[in-house]
């Protein structure tokens, strides 16, 4: 029997090994539990047809904050970018493509480029003052504690150092819809759409939907101070990352285990003590720190006999179901994109034509269907980094917007209809596409939740909206990276400030755990 | 036809008849009903004086079915009423019942109620009130069905000095070899009836259930083989009456139900509620366990007691001061009584520290109306210890039966 590691982290995704490095630099004994054969959770590079790679769920890196990549050294421990600030290229069906940041140029006329930069300004000065409150453990409410207290205080000072004009602004905006806001501030059909595209990308949310402009500047107060300037590729995908974070762990002295499934958290008189791994082995452990999303953390690890049932049932409601789907193509050439060279493909390219393009494709999963004709991000890997493919074959990711969790048909009956619609959807702007498809592969959110143990498949473990946001992140009485039980701690996604290749809660949590146990 | 599918639809009917209506109905002499649950139910048949004196001299029968009734079933069962309930379920045997309560997040009380182990793995929880939300999202992560079955069991309260000789004179043979909380079975008529040594009135009795097919002969029967025992028919008044003496606490009066409170601060704890014997914080986990550890180690706040008044005049609702001269507020009375078997007048209240220890003396400031004109008296209250009234026989095996 060995000695009590002081933390054992359950899941080595990036937030978990991000939480197990900080803690090992703190000079605590930690060990990290991967089900996986490797780290990364959804922030991995896998092959998915002979010879072709792709980042799997995450497929660019534009939320990490620089001081973690310093603080951790991940550039000593492999990351390299092969593409860094990658703009925007909203696709045209016909006529010229829209590029952001905008110029004078593709259709848009000058006053549109005008108010997009004006636009962007009001948006990153919102987000500049909303960014401080995701590297902090957001306060309680009612504890009357001077921690909350404070931290309560500096949250109202961030918003009123606004000043006046600028803090009734956000209060007008902040509970908005996107759509309503980028039709007050611009002409252009695309450039709207594109806009407003950011706000709902990776959520259950269509333009209109209330809370949207939330979205927004909460995305662009996490890029704001991010890496590689917001988009960025890393060379060899976003394995690298996960695998940088993992070498800086064990540099600092974290022990890692691939393959090793953890079954429960172990409980001894109200009390986490370690966990109990599939195999039947137990590993002890004075703190124990779930990765894991809440539903599988409190459910399915903790138990809810350990709980009580109000929690158990706000965990339930926990909404977390995801309505994003993943499209991986390898190509026997470059994807032929109407008036991009390779240069051109060097970016994050968009289909999100207009406002109702993107509404009218979030219609269809209200009533459990996907989108006919669905909006995506999509990437060419291969046109900045010749390791993922064989030589001159290229990779296309896309990030599709929207698929339900659970499709009324039932997704095997209807799996390959929606990538049809999807190849023809991209092959709209790539005509010709389809003669160069090798192999194909879509994971829809059903498919996320069974490859990266995410319960309802969500990227960020549970949707960010305003009643699972900051303060309430992911339900009361799990707040503050803790849990109703002593000594399990969470570091996921679901906890605040949520999902992206961030990071932040990793950190955050062991901020909190050493505090706890001081 | 089934029953349901002759009912007129709910918006005709808004209340619901019990299988002993047609004998209720006709034993009502003042036509005083009310509504509980769902169902009209008899508030009081001839006089309330009348029926209380049967629960405490002779034998009385209460129509019980309105109160709700949970079956829970399944492999998980035992585990999912152990983190429901705050006493440990594990100890009740099959054929027992406990008397329990249960809490929600911070500790408060959701409701009491009776925890019948018909088989090891079969539960029947019996509460005032219908709680199916709170059971249900109580068995996410266990492997139990909680069905609703208040419908499909008819169930009487047989209660009183005299009730055992009656369940014998109408045949239940054994009947008196029952203990307190036991669960028996018997056939009567042809007719299988389960009968359980359980009440709400402090002395000896039982609770009888069957199918409602059956219960109207076994009311019949019940009459014939207690008319030489005293038997009457009581409505909800007289047991309030005897509830009160036995320090029995009722939902939305003594406290009101954590789930349905709406003002912060309105929750009682088990240990407010002075039901500390009923709290196992050793089991395990159970709902709210975490807050009472908490509260215990703080020290409780107010604690529900039993208070002996001054006068004959029942303290209802009067508020309670720390001095004769009504300045330092100290706490309220819930439920108060003039007790005809104990001939005092007595009271439940809640009472802020430290005025709630036994013998601290308080002063309830009691409004009387007579012929309209009102009078305000301050009586002199003491703490005393509960029940009130709690006669030998009630614990007595094998059980009076004269």
């Amino acid at each position: 029997m060995t000695a009590p590691y002081h933390s054992i982290v359950i899941g080595g995704g990036h937030n978990g090994l991000t939480c197990a490095a900080y803690l090992a630099r703190a000079g605590k004994r930690v060990l990290v539990l991967e089900a996986a054969d490797r780290v990364g959770g959804a922030a991995v590079t896998r092959s998915f047809a002979p010879g072709f790679k792709v980042s799997a769920c995450a497929h660019l890196l534009h939320q990490m904050p620089q001081d973690i990549i310093t603080d951790l050294g991940l550039i000593r421990h492999g990351l390299v970018f092969a593409a860094e600030a990658m703009p925007t290229i909203s696709l045209a069906a016909d006529g010229p493509h829209l590029r952001l940041p905008a110029r004078v140029n593709g259709g848009l006329s000058g006053e549109d480029v005008t108010a997009y930069s004006t636009f962007m300004a009001r948006m990153r000065r919102f987000a500049a003052h909303l960014r401080p409150m995701l590297s902090r453990t957001p306060p309680r409410l009612g504890t009357g504690t001077a921690a909350d207290n404070g931290a309560l205080l500096r949250l109202a000072w961030e918003i009123r150092s606004l000043g006046r004009t600028g803090m009734r602004d956000l209060l007008r905006i902040i509970g908005m819809n996107m759509y309503d806001l980028v039709e007050e501030c611009f002409a252009s059909p695309a450039l709207r759409a594109a806009v407003a595209f950011d706000a709902v990308l990776g959520t259950n949310f269509g333009p209109r939907s209330p809370g949207t402009v939330l979205t927004f500047l909460y995305r662009l107060a996490a890029e704001s101070g991010a890496c590689g300037a917001a988009m960025a590729q890393p060379r060899g995908g976003m394995g690298t990352v996960s695998d940088a974070l993992a070498a800086a762990a064990q540099a600092a002295g974290a022990e890692i285990r691939v393959a090793a499934r953890v079954a429960r958290v172990a409980v001894r008189d109200d009390r986490a003590v370690g966990v109990l791994l599939a195999d039947g082995e137990t590993i002890a452990g004075r703190h124990v720190i779930s990765n894991a999303d809440p539903r599988t953390t409190f459910l399915n690890l903790l138990g809810a006999e350990h709980l009580d049932t109000g929690f158990v049932r706000r965990i339930d409601h926990f909404r977390q179901r995801g309505l994003t789907a993943k499209v991986h193509l390898a190509l026997s050439a470059a994807p032929p994109f109407r008036d991009l060279a390779l240069a051109g493909l060097r970016s994050r390219m968009i289909i999100a034509p207009s406002l109702s393009y993107v509404e009218t494709a979030f219609n269809a999963t209200k009533y459990g269907d996907y989108s006919a004709s669905p909006a995506m991000e999509i990437v060419v890997p291969t046109a900045s980094d010749a390791t993922m493919a064989p030589a001159a074959q290229h990779v296309l990711s896309a990030v599709v917007q929207y698929a339900p969790y659970s499709h009324t048909d039932g997704w095997s009956a209807v799996k390959q209809n929606f990538l049809d619609r999807i190849i023809e959807t991209i092959e709209t702007y790539a005509p010709g596409l389809r003669g160069l498809i090798i192999a194909a592969e879509l994971l829809t959110p059903a498919d996320i939740e069974t490859e990266f143990g995410i319960s309802g498949g969500h990227w960020h473990h549970g949707e960010l909206a305003f009643d699972q946001f900051f303060m309430v992140r992911p339900v009361p009485g799990a707040t503050q990276y803790e849990s109703p039980l002593e000594g399990f701690f969470l570091c996921g996604a679901g906890s605040h400030p949520g999902g992206g290749v961030m990071g932040l809660g990793g950190r955050n949590a062991a901020r909190q755990v050493l505090k706890k146990a001081a | 036809m089934s029953d349901a599918a002759n009912r007129p639809p709910h918006f005709k009917q808004p209340l619901l008849t019990t299988p002993f209506h047609s004998r209720t109905r006709a034993c009502s002499t003042v036509d005083q009903f009310v509504a509980w649950a769902g169902y009209t139910t008899v508030d009081v048949y001839t006089t309330v004086e009348q029926e209380y004196f049967a629960i405490r001299n002779a034998c009385s029968v209460y129509d019980l079915t309105p109160m709700v009734k949970y079956r829970i079933t399944g492999k998980d069962a035992e585990n999912y009423l152990n983190r429901l309930v705050t006493r440990d379920v594990r100890r009740v045997k099959p054929g027992r019942v406990a008397y329990s309560v249960w809490c929600n997040d911070d500790g408060h009380l959701i409701d009491d109620g009776t925890i019948f182990r018909l088989e090891t793995g079969e539960f029947l929880l019996c509460t005032a009130a219908r709680q199916l939300d709170w059971l249900l999202d109580s068995a996410i992560g266990f492997d139990v069905a909680v069905e609703e079955v208040t419908e499909s069991i008819a169930a009487l309260s047989l209660q009183g000095p005299t009730s055992c000789a009656v369940l014998k004179a109408l045949g239940l043979r054994g009947v008196e070899r029952l203990r307190p909380f036991d669960i028996g079975r018997f056939v009567l008529g042809g007719a299988d009836m389960t009968v359980s040594r359980t009440g709400f009135t402090g002395d000896l009795g039982y609770e009888l259930w069957m199918t409602p097919a059956d219960a109207v002969s076994v009311w019949d029967r019940l009459m014939i083989a207690g008319a030489s025992s005293g038997i009457r028919p009581i409505g909800s008044q007289a047991l309030d009456m005897a509830r009160i003496e036995a320090g029995f606490i009722m939902p939305n009066i003594d406290f009101v139900p954590a789930e349905a409170s709406v003002r912060i601060g309105r929750g009682r704890s088990p240990f407010e509620l002075g039901l500390e014997w009923l709290v196992d914080l050793k089991k395990g986990h159970f709902n709210g366990r975490r807050a009472l550890v908490a509260e215990q180690k703080r020290g409780a706040a107010r604690r529900l007691v039993g208070l002996d008044i001054d006068g004959n005049k029942p303290a209802l609702k009067a508020l309670l001061y720390a001095d004769k001269s009504c300045r330092r507020e100290i706490g309220a009375i819930s439920s108060a009584l003039w007790s005809p078997t104990c001939k005092r007048n007595i009271a439940l209240g809640l009472v802020d520290a430290p005025y709630f220890e036994t013998g601290r003396q308080v002063w309830a400031e009691i409004y009387l109306c007579r012929e309209l004109e009102w009078e305000r008296r301050v009586a002199r209250g003491v703490v005393v210890e509960k029940p009130f009234y709690a006669p030998a026989r009630r614990k007595v095996t094998p059980a009076w039966d004269r």
